[in-house]
């Protein structure tokens, strides 16, 4: 007889089984994740979860017979007698299927993990120009505080602990002040009395020889700051959100555009250690402003695109050297611009702005309902249209519709031949 | 009185031994078990979803269905679909129980009755059991099987692989020797085997074979069809079988593959044939046990009313018009059955002396409850012992579906004088597995044209077979005989149906 705690043993024992069934289903899940993160918030989305995946193309057949004549013991009879008929459909006639899995295993939610969603999410994604990727790949070392030490070079000593440390110490063993032995020679000097002298003398040598074996500063006191080396991730992508949030911008227009943005963090943030976000909102003049103000915060005027563009050029300047940062753009507009603007957005667009940039990705949002493509092209959709024939890496989609904005993002990401993107004259 | 077992719901590894202990007494002495060694584990509930979904096997080699059943029983368990079972016991020697450690102590108790000593016993000592398994061997075996898989991908690819196991898991209920014509397996040997089969493979391939001009071929006549037939073993219903012996472009490593999941259909033959019995068994022997030891007070009338009320939801039987109905539930049927011949064998009534007058009576219960565990399976058990006493307890009746029948389903007997026999006839066939699977069998070979392999349905009460999964199961066959085959189905008088033909799917197209 034996018993056995097996709980300790490592679970997960059929996590390879899950992982080649989720391999096998990739597309069902695929498709099932795509669904998904349409109907829902795509924060939430991306903490992972359930899915439904139909069965029916997992199915494993076997040879089932069905159909004929069939006989049927029951339990539960209560009036029939020997030669009655029930009817067929309704309470009378019975089931005779077993409670196995069979048949009715069309369909189920599967529980997936976060990691698992986000790769399914991106799977066929690729980043645009993968040039700079390359290096990003690669990590250079910093340098960090990490606490103190009790060995290490006489440069990094650290004064301020040692001397808490030395004070401590001094205190606990009792060792003697300064001018306690002061009273106490001062006392001797004053006193008349040969055997209180003495037994003052006597005490004064106790003190003397005790400062002297507990030294002020022992070596034990001693600290050293020290220094950990830790990696500094060179992956570093900044990702420029432009919108246009003049007066025309509708609540819908903000909404598919904090979609794409979303996807567009999601994305990066699963190629990158590290994803900045800079949130540049203008109508004829830009500001940088946090994500709230960015997306619910009211504002109306003029039409400036340029204005943004300026606004990035600038940020670039300061804080993101194109060096040492993946730089990307996704501009939402719903396509308006002052007339005169057009010739300055776009000399801002190819000098400053589109040779630092990775990727430049423009989405031009319409209201619910309508077809992006029955109207005349929007001046901004003209002047972009016109860079992108000229060779600029330029990507531009319209979208209307919440549904479209996956089918858009991957559309803009799929991954391609590089060699095609760059081949543009 | 004796000390008790536990007080309250709460266990240790010491409880369990005692409780383990005392069951073992009670199963041995007072009920005359015989049960292999035992070993208890206790586990999670994520471990117990593991086992379910790689048949309850504590060792399994990988396929991406096992996973699927595994999403699928986790997210019917974390919405509360589906309770997890209390226990999973492996016919093993030593025999395997886990038990979960959600339990409460009188359920551990239970379970160990239940299983350990309950299930242990009919696997031990049933025919169909020592037949067909070899509880010393199936660990190793699955162990070999798991590696060697393992071997193959590494080899040969994981795809390839995965689509030889696909097939074979399509055609695996139709992998079993029903009767038994050869001995008994001895799993162990069989792994021995494989390995030297390998290893002489290996050791004796010689490339040059090949280039040797072969002799001239017999004439196509002398092979006479029933020449043919017999060579191929033909017919043969084991598909699996012939497929591993005789298709012709298998590499070795892929029959050896359908060995594998050949032998493990096979392993799990008899408990498909054994539901009721095995059910009824463990849950018969666990009330007795269970009762024994309240009577010795060592489980206080609290625990006991505990275990009554999980017992009442085991053995519960739903009738046909309730919602929850879904068949005959084997608990409910085998335990009442095993309960009846003890009232039969004890106290019976004069028509019981006349149904069974072999047992009724006889005063030994257990002596006659260990020869029929012994020596039945659940449709002749059925057949044999099911009571008019207990068809009038169930209220049973005879339904015939008759879909040309235009006034409905008709009511062929019910539970009086005239249709106890009727009665009891119909509901052992319904557990007759021969029955209830499709007869294919492979009848012949056109060796000498285009190797279309040609296989019959042979179709009782006129149904059919499901055309797409019929299809989809086909073209795997296809895929392993890599010429075409062909499905007849026909009806008792050799008139066809329907026919099937199903052609291979290129292998470079499918990889």
């Amino acid at each position: 007889m034996h018993i056995i705690d097996r709980r300790l043993n490592p679970g997960g024992k059929s996590l390879e089984n899950r992982q080649r069934f989720l391999r096998r289903a990739k597309s069902l899940v695929q498709g099932a994740v795509k669904k998904t993160s349409q109907e829902r918030d795509i924060k939430d989305v991306l903490e992972g979860g359930e899915v439904t995946i139909p069965l029916d193309g997992m199915h494993e057949p076997r040879f089932r017979r069905e159909g004929g004549t069939r006989d049927m013991v029951l339990p539960g009879n209560k009036k029939f007698i020997e030669g009655d008929y029930l009817q067929r459909s309704g309470q009378g006639s019975a089931k005779d299927s077993g409670p196995g899995e069979g048949d009715s295993e069309d369909a189920f939610r599967f529980v997936l993990s976060r990691d698992e969603f986000v790769d399914l999410f991106l799977d066929d994604l690729e980043l645009p120009d993968l040039a700079k990727r390359k290096i990003a790949q690669t990590e250079s070392e910093g340098i960090q505080r990490a606490g103190y030490t009790t060995s290490g070079s006489p440069s990094n000593i650290s004064v301020s602990r040692t001397v808490r440390l030395a004070l401590a110490r001094r205190i606990a063993l009792k060792r003697p002040r300064k001018d306690e032995i002061e009273e106490l020679e001062a006392a001797i000097a004053a006193c008349t009395d040969e055997d209180e002298r003495l037994v003052l003398l006597a005490q004064l040598e106790k003190l003397k020889a005790k400062s002297k074996r507990i030294p002020f500063i022992d070596p034990l006191d001693i600290r050293y700051r020290r220094f950990q080396t830790v990696p500094k991730p060179v992956a570093q992508a900044v990702m420029f959100c432009l919108m246009d949030v003049s007066g025309s911008m509708s609540e819908h227009m903000k909404d598919l555009a904090k979609r794409f943005y979303m996807l567009l963090y999601v994305f990066l943030k699963r190629r990158y250690k590290h994803v900045e976000i800079v949130f540049i909102r203008h109508t004829d003049r830009a500001e940088e402003v946090d994500e709230q103000t960015f997306f619910y915060g009211p504002a109306s005027g003029g039409t400036l695109v340029s204005s943004a563009l300026q606004a990035m050029h600038e940020i670039v300047r300061e804080r993101f050297s194109p060096a040492d940062w993946n730089i990307y753009a996704a501009q939402a507009s719903d396509g308006d611009n002052s007339y005169s603007d057009g010739e300055l957005t776009g000399l801002l667009l190819t000098e400053k702005i589109l040779p630092v940039c990775q990727f430049f990705a423009y989405l031009e949002v319409g209201e619910a309902g309508g077809s992006a493509f029955d109207l005349s092209d929007s001046s901004l959709w003209t002047l972009y249209e016109r860079l992108r024939n000229s060779g600029a890496p330029l990507s531009m989609r319209k979208v209307s519709e919440r549904s479209e904005i996956f089918p858009v993002f991957h559309d803009l990401f799929q991954r391609r031949d590089t060699t095609q993107e760059k081949a543009a004259p | 009185m004796t000390e008790r077992l536990f007080e309250g719901a709460d266990w240790d590894f010491h409880t369990l031994q005692r409780i383990t202990d005392a069951c073992e007494e009670v199963a041995l002495k007072d009920l005359g078990l015989d049960v292999y060694p035992n070993q208890i584990e206790v586990i999670t509930a994520e471990q117990m979803l593991d086992a379910y979904s790689s048949v309850g096997m504590p060792l399994f080699y990988k396929h991406w269905s096992f996973g699927k059943h595994f999403a699928y029983h986790e997210a019917s368990y974390r919405k509360g679909l589906m309770g997890l079972a209390y226990e999973i016991v492996i016919n093993s020697s030593p025999c395997i129980s886990y038990l979960m450690e959600e339990n409460t102590a009188t359920m551990q108790t239970l379970v160990i009755a239940h299983a350990a000593f309950g299930h242990n016993h009919f696997f031990k000592n049933n025919y169909l059991f020592k037949q067909w398994t070899d509880a010393d061997g199936i660990l190793d075996y699955l162990d070999f099987a798991k590696k060697y898989v393992v071997q193959c991908e590494e080899r040969y690819g994981r795809t390839e692989v995965e689509r030889t196991l696909d097939a074979a898991h399509a055609l695996m209920s139709h992998g079993i020797d029903r009767y038994p014509g050869k001995k008994k397996l001895d799993l162990r040997e069989e792994e021995k085997r494989a390995g030297r089969r390998r290893q002489h493979e290996e050791e004796v391939f010689n490339d040059l074979w090949r280039t040797v001009p072969k002799g001239a071929s017999k004439t196509r006549s002398a092979i006479s069809l029933e020449r043919r037939r017999k060579l191929l073993g033909l017919p043969q219903e084991n598909l699996l079988y012939f497929l591993e012996k005789s298709a012709p472009r298998l590499a070795p490593w892929q029959r050896e593959l359908l060995r594998i999941v050949r032998h493990i259909a096979q392993y799990f033959y008899p408990q498909s044939q054994t539901k009721v019995m095995n059910e009824g068994t463990a849950t018969y022997v666990h009330y007795r046990i269970m009762t024994k030891l309240h009577q010795q007070g060592r489980i206080s009338d609290g625990n006991f009313l505990e275990f009554l009320g999980s017992h009442t939801n085991v053995v519960f039987q739903p009738e046909f018009d309730d919602q929850r109905f879904s068949g005959f539930n084997p608990y409910a049927l085998g335990f009442a059955m095993m309960q009846d011949i003890e009232r039969i064998v004890t106290n019976p009534e004069d028509e019981d002396r006349e149904w069974f007058p072999d047992i009724a009576g006889k005063n030994d219960v257990m002596g006659v409850l260990r020869d029929v565990w012994a020596n039945y399976r659940d449709e002749s058990f059925i057949a044999q012992f099911l009571s008019p006493k207990l068809m009038r307890h169930f209220r049973m009746f005879h339904l015939h579906d008759d879909p040309e029948e235009r006034a409905g389903i008709r009511v062929d007997a019910i539970h009086d004088e005239r249709g106890f026999r009727r009665v009891r006839r119909e509901l052992a066939r319904q557990h007759d597995v021969g029955y209830i699977d499709a007869n294919i069998e492979v009848v012949d070979v056109d060796l000498s044209g285009d190797r279309r392999l040609i296989l019959h349905h042979r179709v009782i009460k006129g149904s059919q077979l499901n055309e797409t999964d019929a299809k989809r199961v086909l073209q795997h066959l296809a895929d392993l005989w890599t010429y075409d085959v062909a499905l007849i189905e026909v009806d008792a008088n050799d008139k066809v149906l329907r026919e099937y033909v199903v052609s291979p799917r290129p292998i470079t197209a499918a990889a």
